[in-house]
């Protein structure tokens, strides 16, 4: 058991490219904490640099109150689950569980309970003599976690463990880990690029973003005040959605309609934000349809229409995609997200909106639908450096500081 | 694939046509072997009478055993050497940066290009000058430079399958880079190994130049060129019949082995020329 800490950790490349910069953080005694991030954010290098598998340039790393900046991958004490799982094939269930400890010359009689333990909390003991080529994928990830478990360490570091399998297993198996991990409570750093693992498995999410740490907090925290709008774009499933907004007097000027603004945006813009462009996120979750909406929160919002084009319904909700006229908001930061969703691949179009109405919604596809947008929520981003203008300050200085 | 009956004829022939081409010789070299010396030259290809004298007469005299005593140690050790620097530099090849590594890669190659009769007459005074002329070491430390380069390219092919995942996971359960090395990647590379193996043994086995260059007596002399020096049992009888049946003795190693590990050769050769 051990706290990490990560202190202005730096990874460059002998070739000049910088993988990871600067990166801060303290990861508590027991904390399950999750690196979150696009392809080639950084995420796995960092990782990797925790593990000892990459050499860090600048910054110092201790786990546990000691320096490991130059300390061998054995001698870290930590465990690493693979994506793809690197089980030794010529070794069965039982061999490979054991290999750690065997190595660490372990006395049989231990090494025998060890094993037999975790193959019971995995639910592993029939297949302990079998190869792992003889195992399904769920199973061989279950010799994965346990081959880290049976050693007891002082922190499991684990990428992308449940990539490989299929969709239900894979929600199936991160309940189990999850399980797991309270279970053990032990300090746990989990890289994904799936924000639905993210939100669901994390004590506190860090989003990384070409090698910079964007914001690390509670997943609740990140979902209701991201600090901008890539982290914004990236928590949330359907994402949030953007469009250019301009603000005027009290008011954003939107292609939905004229948005006023709450007291509480308006002194997080303090004024400072008159005749300048924004763009404007809103949550699916926000809008309604107009018809279902109670009449005492009707004011807290605006009535606007729209041509439904798709209509997908989940059974507890449906999700309504209409098009706006106008063009799509345009940054850095969404052309990334873009890609990273395939969105940019598919050919699908940054002006589409997705609304998430109540499954009593009696719109039909190809309606002009009168729809309402909750305007307390709205969030509104800087064009140019993608900052959150409206971030509520009680919540962005629990964000800033490890919980 | 649909093939017609015209196809499948054309083929079979082709095939039969290239399978006599490459075993008629051998059968020939089987059937001498067999006949006794004054039915030699009787011009038919299965032996009239047959007969066990050429091989028994070979066995009698030293000058085979003692050859065959050689050429299965010198190729063995020489073998075994060269598998064991071979895998480490292969593993180094495929996992490691290094600089000079491009530098090495092309070094093994070109010995491996290397016209080794270039090197008979070099090789013959420097042996000689330090004292290991007509020695089994004098034998052995050429075999391995030429069965090195062989065995690196092979070897490599086969450590660039292994995921390095593998070691990076044996590293973090706690083990030194040797023993990731031995017990994780050594033993999944084992069929690479093997048949590197047998490729090199085959090499060193099968020299003739260097067998008949840097050897005079019996001391290190090994079966092909000792088949050379084969006499008649008086001055006026060929030995045609005795060096046929020593050529089968020592084709029938070889044979076992390929046979034996057929399947695990093919993978090596192809896994080599597609990935190396």
């Amino acid at each position: 058991m051990a706290d990490i800490v990560l202190d202005h950790v730096t990874k460059r490349y002998p070739d000049g490219a910088v993988a990871v910069d600067q990166i801060s953080l303290e990861i508590a005694d027991g904390e399950f904490v999750i690196l979150v991030g696009p392809s080639g954010c950084g995420k796995s290098t960092t990782l990797n640099m925790i593990a000892g598998l990459e050499d860090i340039t600048e910054g110092e790393l201790r786990i546990g109150n000691k320096v490991v900046n130059n300390v061998a991958p054995k001698d870290r004490d930590i465990a690493m689950v693979f994506q793809s799982y690197a089980l030794y094939p010529h070794m069965t269930v039982r061999e490979n569980m054991a290999f750690a400890l065997k190595l660490a010359k372990t006395p049989k009689s231990v090494i025998d309970e060890k094993v037999t333990e975790a193959a019971r909390i995995l639910d592993l003991t029939q297949h302990l003599d079998r190869k792992p080529a003889n195992l399904s994928g769920g199973q061989r990830q279950r010799v994965a976690m346990g081959r880290a478990i049976v050693r007891d360490p002082a922190a499991f570091l684990m990428d992308e463990p449940l990539s490989n399998l299929d969709a239900k297993l894979r929600v199936q198996m991160r309940t189990e880990v999850s399980r797991i991990q309270k279970r053990l409570a032990t300090t746990t750093v989990y890289v994904t690029h799936d924000q639905t693992e993210a939100m669901t498995l994390g004590d506190r999410v860090a989003v990384m973003r070409n090698g910079l740490l964007q914001q690390v907090g509670h997943p609740q925290d990140l979902y209701r005040n991201p600090t901008n709008l890539f982290v914004a774009g990236f928590i949330g499933s359907p994402a949030m959605n953007f469009m250019p907004g301009r603000l005027e007097e009290g008011v954003v000027r939107t292609k939905l309609g004229d948005l006023p603004l709450t007291d509480e945006s308006r002194r997080a813009l303090d004024g400072s934000g008159t005749g300048r462009d924004v763009i404007v996120g809103v949550r699916p979750e926000n809008f309604e349809d107009a018809a279902l909406v109670p009449p005492g929160d009707k004011a807290h919002g605006v009535t606007f229409s729209a041509t439904v084009d798709v209509l997908e319904s989940m059974g507890s909700d449906v999700f309504a995609y209409f098009k706006l006229e106008g063009g799509p908001a345009e940054s850095a930061e969404l052309e990334e997200l873009a890609r990273d969703s395939g969105r940019a691949d598919t050919g699908g179009e940054g002006d589409q909106i997705v609304a998430r109405l109540d499954a009593a919604t009696q719109i039909k596809e190809g309606d002009q639908a009168e729809l309402w947008v909750d305007v307390r929520p709205l969030h509104l981003f800087e064009p140019g450096t993608g900052a959150n203008l409206t971030v509520r300050p009680e919540a962005a200085s629990a964000a800033a500081a490890p919980s | 694939m649909a093939s017609t009956t015209k196809e499948k004829v054309g083929w079979s022939t082709a095939n039969i046509l290239v399978v006599l081409f490459a075993i008629i010789p051998v059968l020939w070299i089987l059937s001498l072997s067999f006949k006794d010396p004054s039915s030699l030259t009787d011009g038919s290809f299965v032996p009239k009478d047959w007969t066990w004298s050429n091989y028994k007469g070979i066995f009698k005299t030293s000058e085979f055993t003692r050859a065959l005593v050689n050429s299965i140690g010198i190729a063995l050790i020489s073998t075994f050497v060269a598998v064991l620097f071979a895998s480490m530099a292969a593993y180094a090849i495929a996992r490691l940066r290094f600089p000079g590594k491009s530098v090495l890669i092309g070094m093994s190659l070109l010995i491996a290009m290397f016209p080794a009769i270039s090197l008979v007459t070099p090789l013959f005074n420097i042996e000689r000058n330090l004292g290991i002329f007509d020695t089994w070491i004098g034998l052995i430390i050429p075999y391995i430079t030429f069965g090195l380069p062989l065995a690196i390219y092979t070897l490599s092919a086969f450590f660039r399958e292994i995921p390095w995942e593998l070691e990076k996971a044996a590293k973090m359960d706690g083990a030194t880079p040797f023993q990731a090395f031995t017990k994780v990647i050594a033993p999944l590379a084992a069929p690479g190994m093997f048949t590197t193996a047998i490729l090199v043994f085959i090499l060193c086995w099968n020299d003739f130049l260097f067998a008949i260059s840097l050897t005079s007596t019996l001391r290190a002399r090994t079966v092909p060129a000792a088949i050379g020096f084969f006499t008649g049992s008086s001055q006026f009888e060929s030995p045609i019949g005795s060096i046929a049946a020593a050529s089968v003795i020592i084709t029938i190693p070889i044979i076992v082995f390929v046979l034996f590990f057929q399947r695990r050769i093919v993978a090596g050769l192809t896994s080599g020329a597609v990935k190396g």
